[in-house]
């Protein structure tokens, strides 16, 4: 029983990237409609940056936290302007084949300039412990990963529900065309969106490099276990984005503990299991597709 | 939203059948697939000839149903190591491996195909990926049988004992040139048949056909289980090439590499498929003998550059310069 509440634990923290990263994914589909193939890349440059930033000016994890998701936007901003807006009015595969040329790019650049063996990185002071619950001996850098994801999602989501700019966006999502009649000027959102996209995927890179390997291929099974998030949340719904990643997670982390071999495969089963009984995925509604 | 291309097939060949063009592509076509290991080295000719089938196995869902699959390495790096298994284990010749490959691609094709069509555009994209993810977890576990990350070495290449074909990889070309051909004959015949103008009415308006009274998925899933078959044609005849299979060849990258030869030659052109093969297998090659490592950096930049300014890719764009042409012939003989 003891290790099963670590496994969960564990499944949980795992789940919080994913429900952050998958957050960004959903958030940008659902204002520019582009699926972002780069998502993985930014997760690892997310976690190459805190590295980076902890090597080289010394600033560590907390620091981190911040400065990286900001650098992460302005990323994501300059993305946007250069390249992915061009590519709006097309089909979204064209954006989602720009991207993927992107990773290969970011992937290799990180590789030839950081090497492949991973990077150092400690724990933060204060929660490198455990913390014992009765029987119980937890690591204490998983809960708080578990809960700091879990707090800006719903940060993001009480943005999105109780102001205006979060009306905005929510409606551009559901339906741009006709927001854009009500005199609302949605482009003017789209940069900023996708900064914020691409900065939640920094921000879930900078929590996993405390106990993830920082190496440049961190993100490539990252992001496509992502795109298995999503397709089981719904690509269109926020709800489902947080919900399928700690979902995820807890199947990941479960699967790891009871089925080694099988771990990653479990995910791939769920995820068919949802394309055949439900194809618009838990939260999704019909006709999104 | 559906997925619509930058395709121009509804215009219908832009040479017709009488003009003397398309009997010199075709000649040239033949002359180029002829006299390539000539030219450059035999194996290098292979691996172009190799891609060419798989991307256009690709193209035949990307350009012709309106499908992306971005998961094909499932059907070529599956095909391969199924090729190596019959082909170490039973040592036939490589012709009836390769066939065994390519109906193992076709089997485990009609599950995926059958849960992925339920998506389009880009979820068939995504989940497509997942699923060949799924296949390399599994053949990475399996080391037992697939050899985990080593791969499967020693693949040999028995033809009736005929030592020329089974050693000179110039002469082997020609026998794997010609499974290519067979496997270009099917890409060309199911494009050009009845079928496959459901398909490309599917990529059109699927609503349109199904009211029609066709069924949609049964189309789509026979699509791409063709598809499949032609990419593990494809992936067999590399592995008997190369003489293994590695993991290299389920991963994602080899997908999306199958893709950008795609994309680069032109979708929905079919033709441009060996094209783009032609140009990233040459190139890559070229970047690996000079000592170059970043080969994603160069490819990743080209891929970039050629979504955002190249759509039509190297065939669709000759395609478009020549219909252009025949416009202006055809004002000015009226004026």
């Amino acid at each position: 029983m003891g290790s099963f509440v670590q496994y969960t634990v564990q499944g949980l923290a795992a789940g919080g990237f994913y429900a952050l990263a998958a957050l960004g994914l959903a958030v940008i589909f659902g204002v520019l409609g582009v699926v972002n193939f780069s998502h993985g890349a930014c997760y690892m440059l997310g976690a190459v940056g805190a590295a980076v930033l902890l090597d080289t000016t010394n600033l560590g994890f907390w620091p981190a936290l911040l400065i990286v998701p900001l650098v992460m936007f302005v990323f994501g901003v300059l993305m946007e302007r250069l390249l992915v807006q061009w590519l709006l009015r097309l089909d979204p595969l064209y954006n989602f084949l720009l991207t993927f040329g992107l990773t290969l790019l970011l992937v290799d650049l990180v590789k030839r300039r950081y090497g492949v063996s991973g990077l150092p990185y400690q724990l933060p002071a204060g929660l490198d412990g455990n913390v014992t619950l009765g029987s119980l001996s937890l690591s204490a850098y998983q809960i708080f990963a578990c809960l700091f994801s879990l707090a800006v999602c719903v940060v993001v989501w009480a943005v999105l529900t109780k102001t205006r700019v979060g009306m905005i966006v929510r409606a551009a999502t559901e339906n741009s065309e006709r927001t854009r009649a009500l005199g609302i000027n949605v482009t003017r959102w789209v940069t900023p969106v996708f900064g914020f996209g691409i900065a939640l995927a920094g921000l879930a890179g900078v929590l996993a490099a405390p106990f993830r390997a920082i190496t440049a291929d961190m993100g490539s099974n990252f992001v496509i276990i992502l795109f298995a998030v999503v397709v089981i949340g719904g690509l269109g719904s926020i709800l489902g984005a947080v919900v399928g990643g700690f979902l995820v997670g807890l199947v990941e982390a479960y699967g790891q503990a009871y089925a080694p071999s099988f771990a990653q495969v479990v995910i791939f089963v769920l995820m068919a299991v949802v394309v055949l009984v439900r194809p618009s995925g838990l939260f999704g509604r019909e006709g999104v597709a | 939203m559906t997925a619509r291309v930058d395709v121009d097939l509804a215009e219908g060949p832009v040479l017709s059948r009488r003009s003397p063009l398309r009997w010199v592509l075709f000649v040239l076509g033949w002359v180029i697939a002829l006299a390539l290991p000539w030219f450059v080295y035999p194996p290098v000719a292979m691996d172009i000839a190799a891609w060419g089938l798989f991307a256009m196995s690709v193209d035949l869902l990307l350009g012709f149903t309106g499908l992306l699959s971005f998961g094909h390495a499932a059907f070529w790096g599956s095909s391969a190591y199924v090729t190596g298994l019959v082909a170490i284990n039973t040592g036939w010749p490589f012709p009836s491996a390769i066939l065994a490959g390519m109906v193992f691609a076709m089997v485990i094709a009609v599950p995926i195909g059958y849960l992925s069509v339920r998506r389009t555009g880009i979820y068939f994209a995504m989940v497509t990926l997942a699923f060949a993810q799924m296949i390399y977890f599994v053949a990475n576990q399996w080391r037992d049988l697939t050899g985990g990350e080593n791969g499967l070495q020693g693949i040999p290449r028995n033809f009736f004992g005929i030592d020329a074909i089974e050693t000179d990889a110039f002469y082997f070309y020609y026998v794997g040139l010609g499974l290519v051909l067979l496997g270009v004959f099917v890409a060309w015949r199911v494009v050009h048949s009845p079928f496959g103008r459901v398909l490309v009415a599917i990529r059109d308006n699927p609503a349109r056909v199904r009211a029609l009274g066709y069924n949609v998925e049964r189309y789509k899933i026979i699509a791409f289980v063709i598809s499949a078959g032609l990419a593990g044609l494809a992936g067999g005849v590399f592995a008997i090439s190369h003489g293994f299979a590695s993991l290299q060849e389920l991963n994602w990258t080899t997908s999306g590499k199958v893709v950008l030869i795609t994309v680069l030659g032109g979708i929905g052109t079919l033709w441009g498929g060996p094209v783009g093969a032609a140009i990233v297998v040459s190139l890559e090659d070229w970047l690996a003998s000079s000592g170059f490592e970043g080969t994603g950096i160069i490819l990743g930049g080209i891929f970039v550059l050629i979504v955002l300014l190249f759509r039509h890719g190297v065939w669709g764009t000759g395609r478009q310069i020549a219909s252009w042409v025949q416009r202006r012939r055809r004002q000015n003989t009226r004026s």
